[in-house]
């Protein structure tokens, strides 16, 4: 049952082969015996699960439903949850409890989905490895001595185990992308704007964009038809009809152009995962698609701009955290300032900290200009860049992470070495272009990803792609060793 | 002893009328229990994300408009960051460097009866904050959110104002000018509008500026003059034994009358502005200014002029009844029904309706006599039913709810006498109970006739038409001479 995907599980379901409650109490039963190895859920909903359960079984037993009506999902701990904590992964918000539902939790509930619980992740998603989480990290199951990448860490480690077929993330500057590679399963982030925002915890809000995790791109192609769309309560959500991405999935690749930048195949990319890379590039060539080189000259000022651009806006959204109306409080506050200091100061974590400062600290006057202004030049040009690309390609290929899955602990005192983890995958949120990141294959026994970039709304090409390649290949129905 | 000018600008809060928050569908009503008008988005809840209230556009445009300001076509809500228990978000929405209004002029009526024009910086959209309570709860300090995401319209002056009459003739009006634009209440108890003063002197002629401080809790038009009045000679007593002016916030205090600083510690504040990710720009089509353009109403210049012009009445005049659109709209009302006579009902509802309103302390819109009761007494004037005198007596009757006019004039016999042959008896009965006086006239002492004008009064009760009394006599006793 557990190697099914949702197509498969959403199939049985409908042809009346399971039941939904079948289902669930399988997931929860493998979340029961093998989390304890991974650490990928900080709330399982049982209770609630079954309950869910029992209710689309009726409505399937009834004919109705819709297409994930009793397919288990998990929700990354960023997305409120009604009467659920939600807690960003943070000591400040290990008690709150939200009074709603996220846009993205009310859709997927309203589509027939199951929730499972909420999965681990970085602190308020600042990570890269899932080390920073309040609740101790993430292991990988393909080997629980590293890391699964971050910030969607729980989710993907949780997708990768068969805990649960799929499950929602975050992709800020590759939270999506990044683990999806590291832990071998398909992870989508949207074009900005195509997800509401609406009760996802803020990071980083121009760059914040919620994306579906699973294991095939049929699979990421059903949950993004439930989660996106326009929605009022977010200005920044764009009023753009839904394609209907399922259908696009079997258009053949014969005359895509697929452009591969220079830039992403250079110095620090390993060996192992170029070579996987380029031979999933020659199975593109194979499937028809036309493969040339191209030029991205504005790549090495990513990272340098998305960490001036994420974390001044990290500091003024996580200044809502200071003790009095909900969340951590220190103990006997002697005035407004010591509650201030010290909740502040016991309730985030030291990258969280390290983010607020350094955002902080560029938007104060006088580095105004010189930082957050100029960064946002510079993702104008970048953005030119990607434009610029497109007139020749429709889709960008290249690595989404420059390893494999690193050490735990490795990365933790080395905060640049850890930033340039995202190296691949920040441009595409500073353009707020769509990207995906699919399993093609391994190097040294580890996952390696492939990351696909597109125009913006152009989402189904890439799932379109992303499927025929599977349909080509066998990489997405590995399953880590002891998951099986 | 050296001549001092002040250099005063203002910054004035306007709480926006409309029903829900600016970002969020909360009710903006006044004086609910606390933190009951507060949803996730006022509480700052994780997660939550403003949406712009299209209606406190509307009336930013309006009031842009009204004051032939440039209405932008592209403004930016910015993130101003500080922390403060009653700021939920550690962060107040509103728009710092590309405001909506940008440049207006008000015109302001001076004491000496000249004109003054007021140039207004800017005015920005922005939510408020909440408030901090710190009586009653034993040295805690509560919060209430209600106030939390109220629109407010931030009115910035030039620094044109050079006396404290000046400040606030220009508050006045720009009071006024809201209130006809329908877009904040103007209620200064309640915190509706709210005015900021920054205030500094120089040697009269210079053209630097001096060193200014920044007055605040000015919550009303007195307290303005009060406290720019104290504080400006606060600063040239400063000035004169050799100090300094600090720049600094300092606080009114209206009971003892004196400005002081605020107790926060003298820290510069880096509020670390930068556009709020969560909002796009606001942009304004043409079609949407134009459209809101077209619903200004009068304005009070305007209607100021009309008045003088079409109804004659002195410009004094016809600055009080402008003054507020709802007294303005109760004259005209008076006026249409009483057919004409607009000197007349303007005097009626400047001083006798004024003054009572005032005593009873009650706004236009309530008050017990209505523009058409008003103008049946002032139809039974014109009519020659009731004197002035009675009319008086007639209008306090209404005001106190007793019913109307003729009701009123019926029910106390305050019917003037107009009929001649009455008023001729009575005549005849006054002048043969004073045959002595009657002589003394006839030989020339006309001054007498006053004399014999009262008698017949008092012999009617009062209730003779004074002006039929004076041409009958007149008659009498010239015929008689």
């Amino acid at each position: 049952m557990h190697e099914r995907t949702i197509a498969e599980l959403a199939h049985g379901l409908r042809a009346g082969e399971f039941s939904a409650v079948e289902v669930a109490e399988t997931f929860l039963r493998r979340i029961e015996a093998l989390d304890g190895r991974l650490n990928s859920f900080i709330t399982v909903t049982a209770e609630r699960a079954l309950e869910q359960a029992r209710a689309a079984d009726e409505r399937l037993r009834r004919g109705g439903g819709g297409p994930l009506t009793g397919v288990p999902i998990a929700h990354k701990d960023i997305f409120c949850t009604d009467g659920v904590r939600t807690s960003c992964a943070s000591r400040m918000l290990d008690s709150f409890v939200a009074p709603y539902d996220a846009t993205v939790v009310e859709r997927l509930r309203d589509a027939g989905a199951v929730m499972l619980g909420k999965t681990n992740m970085d602190e308020f998603a600042m990570g890269s490895s899932n080390e920073t989480s309040y609740y101790g990290p993430v292991r990988n199951p393909w080997d629980t001595e590293r890391v699964p990448g971050g910030s969607s860490g729980g989710s993907a480690a949780a997708v990768a185990a068969r805990l649960v077929p799929g499950a929602t993330g975050t992709d800020t500057g590759g939270s999506i992308r990044q683990p999806a590679a590291l832990c071998g399963i398909t992870g989508l982030k949207p074009t900005y704007g195509r997800v509401s925002r609406w009760g996802m915890i803020a990071f980083a809000s121009s760059l914040d964009q919620g994306g579906p995790m699973a294991r095939t791109a049929e699979d990421v192609a059903l949950l993004l038809g439930a989660m996106a769309g326009f929605d009022p309560r977010d200005s920044t959500s764009v009023d753009r009809p839904v394609p209907d991405y399922a259908s696009e999935l079997a258009r053949p690749l014969r005359g895509l152009r697929v452009g591969l930048p220079r830039e992403y195949f250079g110095e620090g990319l390993e060996a192992g995962v170029r070579e996987a890379v380029e031979a999933a590039v020659r199975v593109l060539e194979s499937e028809g698609a036309e493969v040339r080189e191209i030029t991205l000259p504005t790549t090495p000022l990513a990272v340098p701009a998305y960490y001036v651009v994420a974390p001044a806006e990290a500091s003024s959204n996580l200044a809502r955290y200071d003790g009095v109306r909900y969340g951590y409080r220190c103990e006997n506050p002697r005035d407004l300032e010591d509650l201030y200091m010290r909740t502040r100061g016991e309730g985030f974590g030291d990258e969280v900290k390290r983010r607020i400062l350094v955002g902080t600290y560029t938007l104060s006057a006088g580095y105004y200009d010189a930082y957050y202004l100029k960064a946002q030049k510079v993702r104008r040009l970048i953005r030119d860049d990607f434009m610029r690309a497109f007139e020749e390609v429709d889709v960008i290929a290249g690595p989404t992470s420059p390893t494999t899955a690193f050490r735990l602990g490795e990365r933790l005192d080395d905060p640049v070495t850890m930033y340039l983890s995202d190296v691949y995958t920040i441009a595409a949120n500073l353009a707020g272009l769509p990207a995906l990141s699919l399993p093609v294959g391994f190097a040294g026994g580890l996952p390696v990803g492939m990351q696909l970039i597109g125009r913006h709304f152009e989402e189904g090409r890439l799932l379109n792609v992303a499927h025929q390649y599977q349909l080509a290949t066998d990489w997405h129905r590995a399953a880590p060793p002891g998951f099986e | 002893m050296m001549e001092w000018e002040a250099v005063i600008g203002l910054e004035i809060h306007a709480q926006l009328a409309t029903r829900s928050k600016i970002f969020s569908g909360a009710s903006t009503a006044y004086g609910a229990e606390p933190n009951t008008q507060a949803c996730a988005i006022d509480l700052g809840l994780p997660g939550v994300l403003p949406v712009l209230n299209e209606g406190a556009v509307r009336m930013a445009v309006k009031f842009g408009l009204a004051i032939g300001a440039e209405v932008a076509r592209r403004s930016v809500f910015a993130r101003k960051n500080y922390f403060y228990p009653d700021l939920p978000k550690g962060y107040q929405i509103s728009q710092y460097e590309l405001p909506v209004v940008r440049g207006g002029r008000v015109t302001i009526q001076l004491d000496d009866g000249g004109e003054k024009e007021i140039g207004v910086t800017r005015a920005h959209l922005e939510e408020d904050a909440g408030k901090s309570l710190h009586e009653d709860f034993h040295g805690m300090t509560g919060i209430d959110l209600n106030r939390a995401g109220t629109p407010l319209l931030e009115i910035v002056s030039e620094p044109d104002l050079r006396s404290p009459q000046e400040a606030v003739a220009y508050a006045k009006k720009i009071h006024t000018l809201v209130r006809y634009l329908e877009i904040c209440d103007g209620n200064m108890q309640e915190g509706s509008f709210r005015v900021d003063a920054n205030v500094s002197v120089r040697p009269a002629g210079s053209h630097a500026f001096g060193t200014r401080t920044e007055i605040k809790n000015l919550n009303s038009f007195r307290f303005l003059e009060r406290a720019l009045a104290h504080e400006i000679e606060r600063q040239i007593e400063v000035l004169e034994a050799g100090g300094a002016v600090v720049q600094e916030t300092r606080l009114y205090d209206p009971d003892r009358n004196e400005t002081r600083p605020m107790r926060t510690k003298e820290e510069a504040n880096d509020y670390r502005y930068f556009p709020d990710p969560d909002l796009l720009p606001l942009v304004l089509e043409e079609s949407y200014i134009e459209a809101v353009r077209a619903e200004l109403p009068e304005l009070p210049d305007a209607r100021r002029a009309r008045f003088v012009a079409d109804y004659g009445l002195p410009a004094y005049d016809a600055g009080v009844l402008t003054a507020s659109r709802e007294l303005a709209d109760y004259y005209e009302a008076v006026v249409a029904a009483v057919g004409g006579e607009p000197k007349l009902c303007a005097n009626w509802v400047m001083v006798e309706l004024g003054g009572a309103l005032n005593r009873a302390g009650v706004e236009i819109t309530a008050s017990p006599v209505g523009p058409e009761a008003l103008a049946g007494l002032l139809r039974r004037i014109l009519d020659g039913t009731i004197s002035g005198r009675a009319a008086k007596e007639v209008f306090e009757a209404m005001w106190a709810g007793e019913g109307d006019a003729d009701a009123i004039i019926e029910a106390r016999g305050l019917r003037q006498i107009s009929d001649a042959g009455a008023i001729e008896k009575l005549i005849d009965e006054v002048l043969a109970a004073h045959p002595q006086q009657l002589a003394q006239y006839r030989a020339g002492k006309d001054k007498l006739f006053g004399f014999f004008v009262g008698q017949v009064m008092k012999a009617s009760g009062g209730k003779a038409n004074p002006k039929q009394v004076n041409e009958l006599l007149r008659r009498k006793l010239d015929a008689g001479g």
